[in-house]
Parts: C-alpha cells; structure tokens; sequence
C-alpha cells in the first residue's frame, strides 16, 4: 500500500496561464483604443444585440439598417462609448419572421447574454419577438413604425424612440391630403399588422377631416403580381392611398403606372412603397407630380443642415440618398435613421443611469422613460422629437414630397403637435 | 369599372399567368415524364436563370435589348451546366430512385437558394424589358411585354412539341419514357439520354425566368411559387404527359386570372390546390396521364 493520497489539482496559477494572461493582457493593451476606456469602472465592451432582417421580405431594409448601426456604433466607439466602454454590436439574421425574431431575442438574452437588444423593423416580427423579450427581462428598442409599441399591447420592456410612429405619422398627414389632394381616398396597403395601422388610423383620421375611405385593397407582402387588384379601386377615387413593402415593391409602383398611365387619381404614397428603388428608374415617369410621405426626406435639398450632411457622410450615402460606392444601391432612407437615433437614446439612456451592468436594467429602462426631448443635432439628424416615456413612443415631424424628374422636394413638414395623440396606455405602471 | 373591361383584364391577367405556369412547368413536366425524377429543385433553376438574367443585363445597362438576348443565350447554358454536373455528380449516383431523388433534390433546392443569397445578396434585382409599350384601353394600360411573353411562351411550345413528335431526338425520349428496358436493349443510350433531358428541362425553364424576370424582378426566394404551381399542373395534366401539362396550365392560369380579378387571388390559389385534391380523389394520374403500368 502506498501513502500517497490522491490530491485535487491545484488551483493555483501555473507557468502556463501566468504566460497566457500576460500576453493577453499585454496584446489587449496594444490594441487601439484601449487608453480611451481605461479610466470606465469596467472597461468590458456593453454588448447591443441587433436583430437584423438580413434574409426575407424585409432584406433590403436589413442590409441598410445594418449600414447605418455599423457607422453609429463606430462613430460612438469614437467619442467615447457608453460612458467610457465600448459598444459591441452583436447582429443576427431572423429572416423577417416572427418565430424565428422571438429565437433571436432568446438567443441574445441567453447565449450572448446582451445588455440591450435592438433594431427590428418589421411589425409582425416586432409582435412575435416583444413578448419574449419581456419575460427574459431585456431592455428591447424597435425602430418598427408600428402602433404596437404605444398601443400598450407590448410591455415595459419594449421601446420606439427613434421613430415615430405610424398612428402618429397618419394623423399628421390627413389634414393636408383631404385639403390638397382630395375626400375619396382608396387605400391599398400590406394585409399585415403594419398595414393595418395605417388602415385603423388613416381610416379614421381621414373621416375627421370630413373625407372617406372609399374602398380599403389588402396585399399580401410576399405578392409578386400586381394589375389583378386595380380593378377594385372605384371610378369616383380622388385619392390612391399606397403603402406596400417586401421585395415586390418595384413591380407593384411599375403596374400601378402600366394601368392608369398619366391619367390617373391623385397619388399620395407612402416611401415605402418606393424605399430602395431608384424614382428613375424606366416605367416610373408617371409617379412625376405624385406625393409622398417621407420621415426623413430621400433628397438633401438645396440648402442641406450640416448634421444631415454630417449623417449622410458617416453613412455613406449621397444627397440623392444613394450609396455614395454604388450609385444603384439606393437606401431605405426614411427608415434607417431609427437606428441611428435609436442608439443615441440608449447611450443617453444607460449614461444617465449609471448603467454598470445586468442589475441596472431597471434603472435602465426607468432612465429612458424619463426622457422627454430629443434634440436635433449629429445624434438625431431626422430632426427633435419628443418622446412619451408612458407609452414608449418618440414624435417627430413628417414630411410631404412631391416627385419632380426623379427627385422628391419637401412641400410640407408637420409639426410635432399634429401628430400627437391621446396615449392610451401607460407602461410604467407595470412591474419592473 | 363596367363588365366587359373587367373580363378583359381578367383574361389577359388569366393569358399571362396560363403562360408563366406552361413555361415554369414544362421543364418540369419533361423531366418527371421521361427520368420519372421528381425534381424539387426546378424552382431553383428558375430563380438561378433569373439570377443570371439580371447579372449579364446589368453588364450593359444602356441596352435593355442586347442585356435580354445575352440572357436568352447566357441563362440557359449556365443553368444547363449546372443541371448537368447535378444529373452527373447527384442523381445518377443514387440510381434515379425516386425517394432518394427527392431527399436530394430538397438539399440542392435548400444549397442553390443559400448559394444565391450569398453571392448575389437578399435584395429584390429589377430587370429592364427588352422594350416598353403600354397597350392603352379606353378603361386601363397593360403592359405591352406581358403580352410578348404570351406570344413567346406560344413559341417554346410549339417548339418542344416539334421537337418531342417530329425529331429523332424527340422518338428516343419517347421510347425511353414508354420502357428503359427495352430502350437499353435496342441500344438506346439511356444515360445519355436522361442527362440531356434533365438539362433540357433545366434549360427550358431558364429560358422561362429570362422571359419572365423583366415583369418579377429576381430574387433568391423567387424559386418557391412557380415550384409549387408547377407541381399543380403537372398533377392535374397527368404525371409525364406535356400536352396534359400545358392544358392543365392553361386552364388554371385562365381561371386562377379571372377569379383574382372578380373576387381575390388568395381565392384563386384556393381553387387551384382543391382542384388538384379532387383530381388525386377521382384520377389519381390526372387528366391525361397513363395509369402505372
């Protein structure tokens, strides 16, 4: 028998990982950037989980939505991170489904183990992915349009401050399309919850201003064929009201035009409709004189405000809101500023909470509903907005376009005040 | 709108969808009645002739005309060579057996489509129509492209009956779908057979995409829809029968077109899957098919 015991391996430190954290230590010391963050409490990067239509209908939203994050984050990495860390974006595809949304915000919540998700688009993966991110607990900010957010159907997990939405945007815009353009309006519009909003809030915003919705034409997004709707839009229409989405979107402006050619109601459409297609190109001519609500209008104009130039430059598009490598590559440009904007809010939300980590969640969100103003500036080129912490929603202006040879010219930017609403929820009543 | 316009769109809505399921169909149709291989990757070879469409068009962008005719000679040889080297390295090493055939074919479907996103990106690409002419009506415009492609599916027709009745070639396809056996005992090569028509058929719809893309725009998930409607036609025609394909095109692209112009094309598909069920209940081998020998 022998009197060796058989002992636990140490747990001390050995040559060989004394060697291996010096050398990571002194390679992370080398890297660029570190002396910046070196005076933050902990100099760990705060991770954003960014949920990015990268495949499906919603693709060419994606691809700029992550443009945009990519130049944001950088630019904030820049100046300082978040309170002296650095942001890491973590991005993953959810193919613009909303199964596979609510699998992304688990992943991110679990896996990943994110401090903040953000950057969905589409309202049905917005709906499938919100109430996962509730139960998990994670601070979760959209840049959807949808009216889900300030609708209270959502919870207090769930936020929209960087763009305003379509409740809001529908309200604005009513007054001036039954002055301007006509009473009768035929509305055609996604046949899903996004275009519903528009639906409920057109629909009766519009009967306020003394008008009417003649005749409502759903479509589904993933349709690839267009004329056999037309005939449902009646003779009497003054107003074609169009917002349409998904990759068909192209195909649908070019039959709409095949049918009526130049003789045709008023056109008022939502950008949307046009998002990431060139106003030029052939088959489009008729749009010419056409209206178009914009969020954050396409073409810089004349007299561009620097931070508008600045966003562009960061961004790389140019003034006609085309990539500036690619002239064809035209972007989603009244939509993906949200991102932007959106991850000003965050940093501005955590730095005034003294977000350290998970357990400041609370006073995470807590700090961000007691935000009120968002100023226009580089950090929010659409213009200021304000934003209602009790239902989660910014507000901003909107903006009325006109096509002219291929460009859209602002005619007419709401206030903020004619998009507000009565809110009919308040989320800070619920449980943290 | 009043009646008669209204049946006037319906009809030529109906004219160009009876022409858009003949084309995507046919290939189909060809392969399954000679090889009896169902390929589920058909919709794929649309989508990648379509891909192809736009790549070569946007090489010359000033000329929509000469962009359409590289494609219609460009499309199809790339498609084809990747049928061939699929008929070559996939279903000739598992024996054209149909389970097996089918499993494959999913994973190629499933590779291509992935494939595509990859290179050519998850965006929706326009192609510009050789030329543009609105057809005016007193009531509406159509576009007069769309009436091309019912006159140019008209001719691929015509030209595939040709060569499957009156040619050489078209006697061995025959002979090989009527019996292998005794092909192969005749002296019949019958590999190279079933690789030319299974790169035929691949061709065909290639030409099909070339042809359609300029009114779809491609786009990596284009392939599913014409899959699916391919399969319904071919169901309804009669498994291996190309005259029954292109009668059952016809009459579910007429009618799916006129019922989405009266009533809704949701309404429409819904017809068109419930008459494939009803068909499987009272003729299992569709309208023109054999029954298994």
């Amino acid at each position: 028998m022998t009197d060796k015991l058989i002992l636990p391996k140490k747990k001390g430190l050995n040559r060989r990982t004394v060697l291996k954290t010096m050398g990571m230590a002194g390679s992370a010391m080398a890297a660029p950037g570190f002396v910046r963050y070196a005076q933050a409490a902990s100099s760990s990067p705060i991770k954003i989980g960014f949920q990015v239509h990268r495949t499906g209908i919603g693709a060419a939203y994606g691809h700029w939505y992550e443009r945009v994050t990519t130049a944001a984050a950088a630019l904030i990495n820049e100046q300082g991170g978040i309170g002296g860390r650095p942001i890491e974006i973590v991005a993953e595809d959810d193919g613009t489904d909303p199964g596979r949304g609510a699998q992304v915000v688990e992943k991110f919540a679990t896996q990943y183990q994110v401090d903040v998700a953000f950057g969905t688009l589409f309202s049905h993966v917005v709906m499938g992915s919100a109430p996962r991110a509730g139960e998990l607990k994670l601070p979760y900010y959209v840049v959807s349009e949808g009216y889900h957010v300030a609708s209270g159907k959502l919870n207090r997990y769930t936020f929209q401050p960087g763009i305003t939405d379509v409740k809001s945007q529908v309200i604005s815009l009513a007054p001036w399309i039954s002055k301007n353009l006509g009473k009768k309006v035929t509305m055609i519009y996604p046949d899903f919850a996004f275009g519903y909003d528009h639906r409920d809030y057109f629909s009766a915003a519009i009967k306020g201003q003394g008008g009417e919705v003649v005749q409502l034409i759903p479509i589904p997004p993933t349709e690839s064929s267009f004329t056999r709707y037309f005939p449902q839009i009646p003779a009497g229409t003054e107003v074609i009201y169009h917002v349409m989405v998904g990759p068909a979107v192209l195909t649908f402006v070019k039959e709409l035009g095949e049918y009526f050619g130049s003789q045709h109601p008023a056109l008022f459409g939502f950008i949307d409709s046009l998002e990431a297609v060139d106003f030029k190109s052939p088959g489009l001519e008729f749009l010419d004189g056409s209206y178009l609500w914009e969020a954050y209008p396409r073409f810089a104009g004349a007299s561009p405000k620097p931070h508008d130039t600045f966003y562009r430059q960061k961004v790389g598009v140019d003034a006609y809101g085309a990539s500036t490598s690619d002239p064809a590559d035209i972007s989603t440009f009244s939509h993906m500023f949200g991102c932007w904007e959106t991850l000003y809010v965050i940093k501005a939300a955590m730095e005034a909470a003294g977000y350290q980590g998970a357990a400041d969640k609370g006073k995470l969100i807590e700090a961000t509903e007691a935000m009120t103003k968002l100023a226009e500036g580089n950090e929010h080129p659409q213009g200021e907005k304000l934003f209602n912490g009790k239902i989660h929603q910014s507000f901003g202006h909107q903006n009325i376009t006109r096509i002219k040879s291929g460009v859209a010219d602002v005619v007419y930017r709401t206030s903020i005040e004619e998009g507000l609403y009565e809110p009919e929820a308040d989320y800070t009543k619920m449980a943290l | 709108m009043s009646f008669f316009p209204h049946l006037l769109l319906a009809v030529l809505e109906g004219a160009v969808a009876a022409a858009t399921l003949a084309l995507t169909a046919l290939g189909l149709s060809l392969v399954f009645g000679v090889m009896r291989v169902v390929n589920v990757a058909h919709g794929e070879f649309y989508m990648l002739g379509a891909m192809v469409a736009w790549w070569l068009s946007q090489l010359v962008p000033a000329h929509p005309l000469l962009g359409f005719l590289l494609a219609l000679i460009g499309a199809p040889l790339a498609v084809g060579a990747v049928a061939f080297a699929t008929e070559r390295l996939v279903l000739r090493r598992i024996g054209y057996d149909p389970e097996a055939t089918i499993v494959a074919t999913i994973g190629l479907m499933f590779l291509i489509q992935q494939l595509a996103l990859s290179v050519f990106g998850a965006d929706a690409k326009p192609v510009n129509a050789p030329f543009t002419y609105r057809i005016v009506f007193p009531w509406f415009g159509y576009s007069g492209y769309k009436l091309f492609v019912v006159a140019a599916s008209a001719v691929l027709l015509l030209c595939v009956w040709w060569v499957m009745s009156r040619t050489r070639f078209g006697l061995i396809m025959r002979v090989t779908q009527f019996d292998r056996e005794t092909a192969t005992a005749f002296g019949i090569p019958v590999g190279r057979v079933y690789s030319a028509v299974f790169v035929a058929g691949a061709a065909i719809v290639a030409i099909a995409a070339v042809l359609l893309v300029p009114i779809q725009q491609a786009h990596y998930l284009m392939g599913l829809d014409p899959l699916l409607m391919s399969f319904i036609v071919v169901i309804i025609g009669g498994l291996g029968s190309l005259k029954g394909s292109v009668i059952a095109a016809l009459a579910i692209g007429l009618l799916g077109g006129i019922v989405s112009v009266f009533f809704s094309p949701t309404f429409a598909a819904i017809i068109a899957t419930l008459l494939v069920a009803f068909i499987l209940v009272i003729r299992p081998q569709g309208f023109f098919g054999a029954p298994a020998r």
